[in-house]
């Protein structure tokens, strides 16, 4: 795959690390056990566009947030984490 | 070039051909010298002597000989070399022939004529389909120690090199517009017009000669001869100045976005790689349009006895007679199913080669090729070839006829022609999934995938006008997706061949009929799936290993499934193909490797000092990517354990000095950077003072301890804090994370500094007399003004550093930080002004056994599992703030009580050792798992208390000072008594530290 860093352009995926699911709140400290726990592991598993954090460590050092079709891997749109569009 | 006379070469033809008579190359088989031409392949020059036994089948050790004349040979698989470049399997049709190659054949003992494991023929049954499934189920045990043995010596595939590889590998990158794979007529005309049309352009080609097919037929485009057309091209490629032309270049795979992978195979073709080359690359090629003008593979014809050399692909025996200029026998049946089968007739004729006969099922033959026929003589029969005769080398054949009449006749060659299946297999690799075209009699591709196109042969369109005109129009829309405007060309002219026919894939017979070449699948054995049930195409392709074999089915597959589809009634549609995946042809793991192997596996990183350390008796160890000194022997000490002791006291009784500038380093800088370190470390770090040093943990969202350091406040809104060795990059990335992702809106910036220091630690009681005499003036050391664990700056030599008293140790200590470039002098320094304190450098291993003494945690410990509180730190996480795994640190499996926590282990004999790794267990208790209470995480032999000890998680273990556990290693065959003593075994009361 091909990621298109917003900083870098687009480069080989193995200059990125993979994490999981973009998006997710993290609870306040005081939240319940089930909010917690649903931050932790439930994760939603589409088959088709997903929301996912990508970091580009031998890049940029950017945390992305990859819109991407799973099933084609066809990637729709990609933005850095920090930028407050990304957790649209 | 060696020159050889006399009667070498009795099947070359006088005249024709791609090969450079000028140049005589000798080579070996299995011992014997020969001759060939430079532009041969082995296999061609293997026929030109006449040369047809050129191996042994995989699993019944059945005479086998060339097949086809490209890439999808599936017999022909020989040794190449000898020595540490030996190489198994290699497709002798695709083998490049030059003076002094050592060429053998596979699969046989004691000779390829005389096979005494030919008698596996007589167990044929035991090799059926399934064999592996079936014949070896019971004893369980009898399959390492005798049947994997059995079947390794029985069925073999050539013999791997037993020296490491000589040569080196290469990895490269390509980013072009257009791609295109395969330069037949279709590649090279869409190579021309993506290259006309100004873009960047990349042709790959697996042949060491571009013209695919125009090579092998005798055709004419634009009225001259298609060879001579194909260097035209090629020139003008050649002089394109943004085209470029990779050739022995075989794409392997098509991957996402773009991207294919593909194998050069660099100096394949030369005895050894000259010094300045690889010997294969590996490229990487992103590219904006992908033509796959791969063409198509002609697909054999399943009869009896149709294994025997001899019997070869008609389209393979004119690309003997035109490219190569080989007769590639005396007697000659052709058999076909189709009109392209008969262009054979005159191309043998042309090779002074008695056409026997013209087998083809259809009643109907177009007059013209039965005007062909006439004009050389051969017999037109209706009917199949239903068997064949000969010994090592194909002697008659028996056909068919329409009245049901078998005649045997004599020959020495049979072409078969089956039809052609066109190369979709990289473009399915993304998913796209074929359908079964019955005008075109194979597998299409309607759908590939977005950016990539199919042209010419590998579309259905593989005649020669079709294949011109479609490569053309290829090559123009993929210009044209790239943005460039081609200009308006008429395809060249040339003629459609006839390529009328019909689907017939296998005559039913009595007698071996082979699908797969190479694996000896049999249609017997595609019946005997269908029988037991295995009848989906993925089943099939498990139970029997049709189309497993390093050819991956690249004839096989198409008549197997066929085959299926006639015994199920599903119809090959409605049967379908299996999965294509990547690597379409065999890669080397060398060229994938590249350069990263042994040593360069990964890069070594060195230390500042490291050059010191091993001009002063060092000793490395790698501790993560680092190359770290584990200890110093001098002159006189023969064990390691003697030297770690002196080391360890001299830190004890005066000082040492240790490069620590492996420990991850880290700047955290701006307003926010306070509140962002009380989130991410369990303790609070904003209530620091500038100027001061805190110890550090940090934990996982889910509550487990990551890692630890310490963090030096250098200014209100700039920390230094400090990683351990092994996590800094995961630090690194979980601060960014932690940042970037979870708190955006604080506003800092984050730098790895580890290597913009050289970091020495200088250790011990006298320590502080050293760094007085080590510092320029300036900068006051009295504990007063630089406490335990505060950081402050000076110079030496004039060189600015920083100070941090921090200990690993438990003894007075500090580190000095300076750029890495005067780290070498530093130590230097260290070591001159140090030497009437007795300064000692300690290594890694010293650094070890100094912490277990004073129950740091470290690696063994901080090993993902543990908590705060298994670590005796709970007390450091703040309940106050919020921070990241606070909030899981308190789930109830995560502080039970009950937990394994740290203790310190002492021999109760004083003296037996305690490894790392053993289990805890109470007095008395069964060595079973369920009785575990704990382990042993680190140990050692306490150079300052003459004993050994142990770090160890027990559970409950802070309430069990005193008592006594077993220590158990059944791995090691440990067994002792240790008392469970507090983790602190040096100075608890730390005042040492403190000074
Ligand atoms: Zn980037």
């Amino acid at each position: 795959m091909r990621i298109p860093c917003p900083c870098c352009g687009a480069r080989g995926n193995e200059e990125f690390t993979y994490l999981g699911p973009a998006g997710l709140t993290r609870p306040a400290p005081d939240a319940s056990e089930d909010a917690w726990h649903a931050y932790m592991h439930e994760r939603e598993n589409p088959a088709g566009m997903h929301r996912e954090l990508w970091w580009h460590g031998q890049g940029c050092r950017a945390w992305i947030v990859v819109t991407r079709d799973v099933r084609t891997h066809r990637i729709e749109h990609a933005a850095l984490a920090r930028d407050p569009e990304a957790a649209r | 070039m060696t020159t050889v006379h006399g009667t070498a070469q009795p099947f070359r033809l006088a005249a024709g051909g791609l090969i450079d008579r000028t140049q005589l190359l000798s080579f070996t088989f299995d011992g014997r010298r020969l001759t060939g031409h430079a532009g041969d392949t082995l296999a061609a020059a293997l026929l030109a002597n006449g040369i047809h036994l050129v191996g042994r089948s995989f699993k019944l050790h059945r005479p086998r000989g060339v097949v086809s004349a490209g890439p999808e040979e599936p017999n022909a698989l020989v040794e190449l070399r000898t020595g540490a470049r030996r190489e198994p399997n290699t497709r002798a049709t695709t083998a490049a022939l030059f003076d002094g190659l050592a060429a053998a054949s596979q699969n046989r003992w004691p000779s390829l004529r005389f096979d005494a494991m030919a008698v596996n023929g007589l167990f044929a049954p035991l090799f059926a389909a399934g064999f592996y499934y079936k014949t070896f189920m019971w004893p369980a045990a009898f399959w390492e120690r005798v049947y994997e043995k059995l079947i390794r010596r029985a069925a073999g595939l050539g013999r791997a090199a037993e020296a490491p590889d000589p040569d080196h590998y290469e990895k490269a990158h390509l980013h072009c517009d257009v791609l295109i794979i395969g330069a037949g007529p279709a590649g090279l005309m869409a190579a021309r017009a993506a290259a006309r049309a100004g873009a960047r352009t990349v042709l790959i080609e697996e042949d060491e000669r571009l013209g695919g097919r125009a090579l092998a037929e005798a055709m004419e485009i634009d009225g001259m001869p298609a060879a001579r057309w194909v260097e035209a091209v090629e020139a003008e490629l050649a002089a394109a100045p943004r085209c470029r032309i990779l050739r022995r270049t075989a794409a392997y795979g098509l991957f996402d976005h773009g991207t294919v992978g593909a194998v050069e195979r660099v100096a394949d073709h030369l005895p050894e790689p000259p010094a300045h080359l690889p010997r294969q690359r590996a490229w990487r090629i992103v590219a904006r349009r992908i033509v796959v003008a791969a063409g198509a593979i002609e697909r054999p014809i399943v009869f009896a006895g149709n294994d025997r050399p001899g019997v070869m692909l008609a389209g393979a025996v004119r690309a003997y007679v035109h490219r190569y200029a080989v007769r590639p026998g005396r007697r000659a049946v052709v058999f076909t199913a189709g009109d392209d089968g008969w262009r054979t007739v005159s191309a043998l004729a042309a090779a002074d080669v008695d056409v026997v006969a013209v087998v083809d099922p259809r009643p109907d033959i177009p007059p013209a090729l039965r005007a062909e026929a006439a004009r050389a003589q051969a017999q037109v029969i209706t009917g199949t070839v239903v068997g064949t005769v000969g010994r090592h080398r194909l002697a008659a054949v028996d056909w068919r006829d329409a009245r049901g009449e078998v005649t045997r006749m004599q020959a020495d060659l049979l072409a078969v022609s089956g039809g052609w299946n066109p190369s979709i297999h990289l473009a399915c690799h993304l998913g796209a999934r074929p359908r079964w075209d019955e005008a075109a009699r194979g597998f299409l591709l309607d759908t590939p995938p977005a950016g990539v196109t199919l042209a010419g042969a590998a579309a259905g369109r593989g005649t020669l006008a079709a294949a011109l005109a479609d490569g053309l129009a290829a090559g123009v829309a993929a210009a044209r997706d790239c943005g460039f405007s081609p200009v308006p060309a008429d395809p060249p002219r040339a003629e459609d061949e006839p390529r009328d026919g019909i689907a017939l894939f296998h005559v039913p017979g009595h007698g071996k009929a082979f699908v797969d070449l190479q694996n000896d699948v049999t249609a017997d054995d595609i019946a005997l799936a269908h029988r037991e049930g295995y009848r989906s195409v993925e089943h099939l392709k498990r139970y029997t290993t049709l189309g497993m074999a390093t050819d991956q089915g690249k004839t096989a597959s198409v008549p197997g499934i066929a085959i299926m589809a006639e015994l199920t009634g599903r119809g090959i549609e409605g049967t379908g193909t299996t999965t294509f995946r990547p690597p379409w042809t065999p890669v080397a793991i060398g060229a994938l490797a590249g350069p990263h192997r042994g040593r360069d596996f990964r890069p070594t990183r060195r230390t500042p000092t490291h050059a010191w350390a091993a001009a002063h008796g060092a000793s490395f160890v790698e501790v993560g990517p680092w190359l770290r000194a584990q200890w110093y022997t001098r002159r006189g000490e023969t064990r390691w354990q003697e030297t770690v002791a002196r080391e360890v006291r001299a830190v004890r009784e005066a000082v040492g000095v240790c490069d620590v500038s492996t420990l991850g380093k880290i700047e955290v800088v701006g307003p926010d950077a306070a509140t962002f370190l009380d989130f991410v470390y369990a303790n609070t770090i904003s209530t620091l003072r500038a100027g001061r040093i805190r110890y550090g943990l940090m934990l996982r969202e889910d509550g487990f301890v990551l890692d630890d350091g310490t963090v030096a406040r250098l200014a209100e809104d700039r920390f230094f804090i400090t990683t351990t060795t092994a996590n800094a990059g995961r630090v690194m990335q979980h601060l960014e994370h932690a940042h970037q992702v979870l708190r955006p809106e604080l506003d800092l910036a984050m730098l790895s500094v580890t290597d913009a220091w050289a970091q020495l630690s200088i250790a011990g009681p006298r320590s502080r007399e050293l760094l007085a005499a080590l510092l320029d003036p300036g900068t006051d050391i009295a504990d007063g003004a630089l406490p335990h664990m505060a950081a402050t700056s000076g110079s030496v030599g004039g060189v600015p550093v920083r100070l941090y008293r921090l200990s690993f140790s438990g003894e007075r200590a500090y580190e000095i930080g300076i750029p890495p470039d005067y780290g070498t002098a530093l130590m230097e320094r260290i070591m001159q002004v140090g030497e009437r304190f007795g300064v000692t450098p300690y290594g890694t291993e010293a650094l070890g056994v100094l912490r277990i003494e004073k129950g740091h945690p470290a690696g063994g410990e901080l090993n993902g599992h543990t908590t705060a509180g298994d670590l005796g730190l709970a007390r450091l996480v703040s309940t106050r703030k919020e921070c990241i795994g606070g909030h899981m640190a308190k789930r109830p499996a995560l502080a039970d009580p009950d937990r394994p926590a740290l203790v310190g282990l002492k021999p109760r004999d004083g003296r037996s050792d305690i490894r790392a790794g053993s289990h805890l267990l109470s007095p008395g208790a069964a060595e079973t798992s369920d009785n575990g209470e704990g382990y042993v995480t680190s140990a050692c032999v306490s150079p300052t208390l003459g004993h050994p000890i142990a770090l160890a998680l027990l559970r409950r273990g802070p309430a069990r000072i005193g008592e006594t556990v077993r220590v158990y290693d059944a791995l090691r065959g440990g067994d002792t008594l240790a008392e469970v003593c507090a983790p602190v075994f040096v100075d608890p009361e730390g005042g040492r530290t403190r000074g």
